[in-house]
């Protein structure tokens, strides 16, 4: 619909702590409220366990902790995105979400090399909006299936 | 749209015909003198040339006739069933194959088949042309010779004709009613009603009215367009009471152009008891070949595609977890109408249940059936005598899993007949049968299905299979020195690893037995090998029944709810903290005389502590082969049926969990995988 040189971004908006972050909408499938997370054992800290999504059993991962920011308690404001990467469907807890916003694809610049303390691979961009900036999420890295194996490896040997 | 509509059918009714085909090749081959199995042939390939020419695939639509020419021979004992013919045909069903195979992928379905046409068309006049005028007709029926037919009008001649060609018997049949018959027209409406369901009645003498009006002696005439045989036509129409005789003679249409014209005559009576004799002799055979003929299951059944089922179940998942909500309103509303409505609504859900799950459950002989065949090539492409017996093929699976273990079982019939079975040369110098045995067996226990493929072979030999493993790199020499007889047969499962000593286009490229095992494991089955040397080798699989249903034992450990597979489950106990001893660091019991390891499932599973403990254990003893453990659980909660669901594919291959369900609350529960904690 837009004009070619308008290029632009639909992003569901989220918090973290105190930043703002955003991810494609077409990588969103669902926003849920907090519910049961049925834990898993023998998963790394920041994966919370798995839910009852209509039907499929869908997991779920703290954002936080997998930023290797403090977790805090659910709030009211607490949701979980579900999103689609690839063939996998996973669950990201978040601090709130209340935000679809469309960003100019011209507004989005390189990530720089440190942002909130998130390692700089999950990062897909930032995209300055009058006085928001915005963090975009390479959910591919986020997700990425090789480092879990990774992270369980190594919690094996301790 | 439409057309699409038709293709799938198409589609998959060609391979159904094809596969009968296929089946009843074999069975003609080792059985050539069965005229049940080539009525059977001829007709899969009747249909297939029919639906064919109606889709407008005329190269399927001439292959198939000049096939349907062939067997035609065949049946009429003009052509002689021989090797060669066999081969050729089953050549023309493979050209068969490809053409539908192409139409399924979207292709046109054409294929040159000039060649394998005129090679039938060869087979079908080499033999034919000395034998022709002496034997049309040797079924065991009164050919008409001298007794004449009925005038017949051109309309009536035409659809005989046309009717022959298309591999129509036309039987000119005289029907005698007995002398103290009541209700005669009853009789005629009878007999009508038995020869209309055998084919098509082109005419009767006196006419159908007048017939109606009983007006005619006792006896009729009628002509009969059939794929019956004569016997079989002769005995049903005998099952009406009150008939005398029933007399069949086969019209020869070539006759009776020249008769054409002449007058009516009736049969004399006394030819009767000679078929009669016939028949009974006869229908036991007719019978079995009945039973076993594939068009019995058609009919009553109808085509779904796996998805919807597979929407229908999700469907049915989320109606049970709101059932599971409404029975917990019911109990804290404790309304007697709701209550009762709820439990009835429950009871109808779980038979639902049962039937979506039994719907996609499919016998394995799906996959089974192209073996043989495809055995028998192999066979004669190695020069061995195979013989395969398949054991169990009626043994259900899901039909996910029936999907996907037709490659890996192609995999390991081609090794055994291959790497397995030696030459026949060899075989005799070791004093074996000449012909090769592979054993295809299928068979339930436990939660599981168990393929096994065995064949009675030279069996693996250790050493050849370590020098390879070490020369490709696979192990190095000291560590496969000290390895187990098992251990080495599982180097065969490693990847670039052919035992094989020259390559061959059977097996043998250096892929194969790990893409076996990896398939078979992402289906959650498991593969193992023994082997006896000179005395054959046996591969099975296992794999899990369904891949969606699971009889389960709930437990809670502390708060948390687990559900522990009853196939794993020998018993539950609750002993007390005297009853559990200490060896080696380990908590053990001492249950019915043997010494059982004890897992806190607590601790196995760090599960947050939030429940004292007393002085009894709730223990489940669960086993894997003949090994047991006992899990020590906070308590019991019962015994379910519980619907496997993976845990997403973010997290693959977690720790003693197999997977996950969902209970009648909505919450997830986590399945426990005793294979893995049973070291």
């Amino acid at each position: 619909m837009s004009e070619v040189s308008m290029e632009e971004l639909k992003v569901i908006v989220f918090q973290l702590q105190d930043e703002e972050y955003g991810v494609s909408v077409d990588q969103v499938r669902s926003i849920e409220r907090i519910q049961h997370i049925t834990r898993v054992p023998k998963t790394p800290d920041f994966v919370k366990g798995v839910i009852n999504l209509r039907g499929v059993v869908t997991p779920i991962i703290n954002l936080r902790s997998r930023f290797d920011i403090e977790e805090m308690e659910y709030t009211d404001s607490t949701r979980i995105i579900i999103v689609s990467v690839e063939d996998m469907n996973v669950g990201l807890i978040v601090d709130a979400a209340n935000d679809v916003i469309d960003i100019p694809v011209n507004a989005i610049e390189p990530p720089p090399e440190i942002v909130g303390g998130i390692e700089v691979n999950y990062l897909r961009g930032v995209a300055k909006l009058d006085k928001r900036l915005l963090i975009l999420l390479d959910l591919n890295y986020v997700l990425d299936r090789d480092e879990l194996k990774e992270i369980k490896a190594l919690e094996a040997t301790m | 749209m439409e057309r699409n509509q038709y293709l799938d059918m198409f589609i998959d009714e060609s391979k159904d015909h094809l596969q009968s085909l296929n089946d009843n090749l074999l069975k003609l081959e080792s059985d050539p003198n069965e005229e049940a199995i080539i009525s059977e042939i001829f007709r899969s390939a009747h249909t297939l040339k029919g639906m064919s020419a109606t889709m407008g695939y005329d190269d399927i639509a001439s292959l198939t006739h000049q096939m349907e020419n062939v067997l035609d021979g065949i049946r009429n004992k003009t052509v002689q069933v021989t090797s060669e013919i066999i081969d050729t045909i089953f050549s023309s069903v493979d050209a068969l194959e490809e053409m539908v195979e192409d139409i399924e992928n979207g292709g046109s379905g054409k294929k040159n088949v000039i060649a394998i046409v005129s090679e039938l068309e060869r087979l079908e006049k080499g033999e034919s042309a000395n034998e022709i005028a002496a034997g049309v007709d040797t079924l065991p029926v009164n050919t008409i010779e001298n007794s004449s037919y009925p005038t017949y009008d051109d309309f009536e001649l035409t659809v005989l004709s046309q009717s022959q060609e298309q591999g129509y018997h036309t039987f000119y049949i005289t029907i005698r009613l007995r002398e103290d018959c009541i209700l005669k027209a009853a009789r005629v409406y009878m007999v009508f009603q038995v020869l209309e369901q055998l084919g098509e009645i082109i005419k009767a003498v006196p006419p159908v009215e007048e017939l109606e009006e009983e007006d005619f002696d006792n006896e009729f005439t009628v002509t009969l367009v059939t794929k019956d045989t004569a016997e079989s036509v002769e005995s049903k129409v005998l099952k009406v009471s009150e008939i005398d005789s029933v007399d069949l003679v086969n019209i020869d249409l070539n006759k009776l152009s020249a008769s054409k014209g002449n007058e009516q005559e009736i049969e004399e009576q006394d030819s009767v008891s000679e078929p009669v004799s016939v028949v009974e002799e006869n229908e036991g055979v007719v019978d079995t070949s009945k039973g076993e003929s594939s068009t019995k299951a058609s009919g009553k059944t109808i085509r779904v595609n796996i998805d919807r089922l597979d929407n229908l179940m999700n469907l049915f998942e989320e109606l049970v977890i709101d059932r599971g909500r409404l029975e917990q309103i019911s109990k804290e509303v404790s309304s007697k109408e709701l209550t009762e409505t709820v439990e009835h609504m429950s009871r109808i859900s779980g038979d639902l249940q049962n039937i979506i799950l039994n719907m996609r459950m499919v016998p394995v002989e799906q996959v089974f059936n192209r073996f043989p065949r495809m055995v028998r090539g192999l066979a004669k492409d190695l020069n061995k005598e195979v013989n395969l017996e398949i054991i169990g093929a009626e043994t259900e699976l899901d039909r996910t899993v029936i999907d996907e273990i037709g490659d890996p079982l192609v995999h390991l019939l081609r090794n055994s007949i291959d790497h397995g079975l030696e030459t026949t040369e060899k075989r005799v110098t070791a004093n074996k049968n000449p012909q090769g045995k592979i054993t295809l067996k299928a068979y339930h226990s436990g939660n599981h299905v168990f393929i096994d493929v065995t064949d009675d072979g030279a069996g693996i030999n250790r050493e050849k299979v370590l020098e390879k493993a070490i020369n490709n790199g696979v192990v190095s020499r000291e560590i496969g020195a000290t390895y187990t007889d098992e251990q080495v047969y599982e180097l065969l499962f490693a990847s670039g690893l052919s035992t094989a000593e020259k390559l061959s286009d059977i097996s043998g490229r250096g892929v194969g037995l790990d893409v076996v095992k990896n398939k078979i494991e992402s289906l959650g089955g498991s593969v193992t090998v023994t082997s006896g040397l000179g005395e054959g080798t046996t591969f099975s699989i296992q794999l899990p029944l369904t891949l969606s249903i699971l009889s389960v034992m709930l437990v809670e450990v502390q708060k948390e709810v687990y559900a522990i597979p009853l196939s794993s489950v020998i018993e539950t106990a609750i002993i007390t903290k005297e009853e559990i001893f200490s060896a080696h660091n380990q908590k053990v019991i001492d249950f019915r005389g043997r010494v059982v390891p004890l897992i806190d499932l607590t601790h196995f599973f760090d599960v947050p502590e939030t429940v004292e403990h007393g002085d009894f254990y709730s223990i489940v003893i669960v086993r894997k082969g003949d090994k047991m453990a006992g899990l020590i659980v906070s308590s019991f909660i019962g015994q379910q049926e519980i619907v496997l669901k993976a845990l997403g594919s973010y997290l693959t291959g977690v720790f003693a969990i197999s997977g996950a369900t969902i209970l009648g609350n909505g919450e997830v529960a986590l399945i426990v995988d005793c294979n893995s904690l049973i070291k």
